[in-house]
């Protein structure tokens, strides 16, 4: 069986799953559509959440990131696993407790002020659709990729699956869906890295060899790769890095801001109790460690490999010659991800850090220049190949790439219809529709959802990377600590926290702009984004932590110096502190 | 609902203790021993590398996963200790 159709059962056979699973878990009422029916047992519900929060970034892109930038990009491991500490401690509970079904409906009512309400809606449609344009993109790629058609092809079809099953099944279907791509996304992922694992350093599980001798050479992997890296003038896998400030605030970003993110939260809102809220909170977090604890041994081990495959005889000897590369240099040379230059005209791949610092060894060496770029992005997908694995793990690669952007697409198009058709229309527009009519408006307002991000997905603004950082920061810097001093303060009110939100939003997003461009329009950027111009040495990525602290302030102090919040909302706070009482999450 | 006796008062202000317990080992074994204090704990060797960078790549996550089970278990025996339960 040739590849391509290896390909194209896996892919195949789980998209048939997940109809099937979305046809089977239809949603009838909006119950159902938003909070899966309140019903969903905590392990099931943190398996979905794990599905749900692992996007192709953390599928994809994070091993990629880390494999290049080594210590310094664990910054991603820490950041994008803490927020769940907060979520499960400062959060969840009170939240479930609240027992409605979106995020602008606390904000609403907590500060009793439609304003509030809208500003959240604002927020979070913002954030939400800036982040699944990335989904969409990299689920387009991946088809166009491992079913061999154009990457705007792709794109649709990823559509056309998200819509069957978001807007038919709602959370309900999307919950079961997310389970079942839980599974496919983590056996895709940790298969690779084990038979790696063993190869390298004779250890069945990832995260222990990373720490474990490489056998090969008998010293410890990561001394190994320090080494030879050091030889062709990289920085150490494992260097300190000297901006400690950046590296605090930019974890610290990540952390808040993923707690900040609606389609994460509105997740806690579908278990039964308040209890298992916090269980829930734990089940996600081991579910997601898995693939975190996998992702750093894949990034130094494929690190360490790709060396070695270009450097068979040690980095002091000759490079690799051209025609003797691999078979998986061959296959993405094809798709431009990969590219070699051969400068000095020896026929060979001169892969090494063409810095002032390395000129003269380089010169020596009759260098005249790197000849190897890899794209960071493939090191996940070209794994299997990496390590001569079977052709059904290609498949299984390309399923589980896929069931990550496409879980990650599907809760986010939820978070953006429930606040359209919920909040905005229901909320502020018309109270008085029906049920039916509300669930009408919902699978509309998804429809028109998937069609935009669809259609910035074909052109996207050239941004991807820093629309992210919009995303992480708005979530940090405006949902995050609105939330939070709706629960942990009974002082804030209606004034404290329009202005909180507003400035913390309108800092974060002026700070991103300066660096990233007006808009992300090319060319207006203020000041070229390199570190020596960037204020205490903060960068753009990681302001979201600075804009809420910002946020906290000015709620505070306006609040502090204006009118308490009237009895009923302090009577409010209260009860969402205590889980007596709490039934299934309710509608108005 | 209104609570606003002893009682209500007490069990808030354990949560808020347990709280703020948990997050100071959060920030410590992240932004302490993970960034801020690596430089302390270079002399620990594991495996290759130091302390620090253990914490950074696998022990934070780790400790995160503890704490909030410990805090689940925990608040859901307060829960119950202070009768405001669920059930």
């Amino acid at each position: 069986m040739s590849q391509f159709a290896i390909n194209l059962l896996f892919v195949g056979g789980s998209f048939a799953l997940y109809i099937a699973i979305a046809i089977w878990a239809r949603a009838g009422s909006t119950k159902e559509f938003y909070v899966a029916g309140g019903g969903v047992h905590p392990v099931m519900n943190g398996m979905a959440t794990a599905a749900d929060w692992m996007s192709a970034a953390s599928f994809i892109s994070m091993a990629g990131l880390i494999s290049v930038g080594g210590y310094a990009n664990s910054t991603y491991l820490m950041g994008w696993t803490g927020g769940y500490v907060l979520l499960a401690m400062l959060l969840a509970p009170y939240l479930r407790k609240f027992g409605k079904f979106t995020v602008p409906d606390f904000i609403g009512d907590r500060f009793y002020s439609s304003g509030a309400r809208l500003v959240a809606v604002a927020c979070l449609i913002i954030a939400s659709v800036t982040y699944v344009i990335g989904q969409m993109t990299g689920a387009g790629v991946a088809f166009s990729r491992f079913l061999e058609v154009s990457s705007d092809a792709g794109l649709i079809i990823a559509a056309v699956i998200v819509f069957m099953y978001a807007v038919l099944g709602g959370m309900k279907g999307i919950t079961y869906t997310q389970v079942a791509q839980y599974v496919v996304l983590i056996v895709a992922y940790t298969i690779p890295a084990v038979f790696i694992s063993l190869q390298l350093t004779d250890t069945f599980l990832p995260p222990v060899g990373l720490f474990s001798d490489h056998v090969q050479s008998g010293v410890p992997l990561l001394q190994k790769l320090d080494e030879v890296v050091r030889e062709l003038g990289f920085v150490d896998y494992t260097a300190d890095v000297d901006n400690k400030l950046n590296m605090v605030l930019f974890t610290l970003s990540l952390m808040i801001g993923t707690a900040g993110l609606p389609h994460v939260i509105i997740r806690f809102f579908t278990v039964p109790k308040v209890a298992d809220a916090r269980w829930s909170a734990g089940w996600a977090l081991v579910f997601i460690a898995i693939l975190y604890l996998t992702a750093p041994a894949v990034a130094s081990m494929a690190r360490l490999n790709l060396m070695t495959t270009i450097f068979p005889d040690g980095p002091t000897a000759d490079a690799i010659k051209y025609e003797d590369r691999p078979d998986w240099i061959k296959n993405w040379e094809k798709t431009g991800l990969i590219k070699h230059d051969d400068l000095n005209g020896d026929g060979r791949i001169q892969l090494y850090n063409h810095t002032p610092a390395f000129e003269a060894t380089a010169t020596e060496r009759g260098w005249k220049g790197n000849e190897l770029t890899v794209n960071n992005d493939i090191l996940v997908l070209a794994n299997p190949e990496i390590a001569n694995l079977p052709g059904w793990v290609v498949g299984l690669i390309a399923a589980g790439g896929l069931a990550a952007a496409l879980s990650t697409a599907a809760g986010l198009l939820l978070a953006i219809s429930s606040a359209i058709s919920h909040d905005l229309i229901k909320g502020s527009i018309n109270p008085h529709i029906t049920e039916k009519q509300e669930l009408l408006y919902a699978r509309i307002s998804m429809g028109v959802a998937i069609v935009v991000a669809t259609w910035l997905g074909m052109n996207p603004p050239g941004f991807a990377a820093q629309t992210v950082a919009l995303a992480f920061g708005i979530a940090a810097a405006s949902i995050f600590p609105a939330l939070m001093m709706g629960i942990f303060s009974k002082r804030v009110n209606s004034k404290g926290a329009i202005l909180g939100m507003l400035s913390g939003l309108v800092f974060t997003c002026v700070y991103i702009f300066l660096y990233l461009g007006w808009f992300f329009i090319p060319g207006t950027a203020s000041f070229e984004n390199v570190p020596e111009n960037w204020i205490f040495g903060i960068s753009p990525l990681s302001i979201g932590a600075v804009g809420a602290a910002i946020n906290f302030l000015v709620a505070f102090g306006v609040s502090a110096v204006t009118e308490q919040p009237p009895k009923a909302i302090q009577d409010l706070v209260e009860s969402v502190r205590f889980p007596r009482g709490a039934g299934i999450a309710v509608d108005h | 609902m209104t609570v606003h006796d002893k009682n209500a008062e007490a069990y808030w202000k354990a949560n808020l203790r347990l709280i703020i317990g948990s997050l100071i080992i959060w920030a410590l074994v992240s932004y302490g021993f993970g960034i801020i204090f690596r430089p302390l704990l270079a002399g620990i060797a594991v495996g290759g590398t130091d302390l620090g960078f253990w914490f950074a790549q696998q022990g934070s996550i780790i400790t995160f996963i503890i704490l909030i089970f410990f805090y689940a278990w925990k608040m859901n025996k307060l829960d119950k200790q202070y009768g405001l339960d669920e059930e």
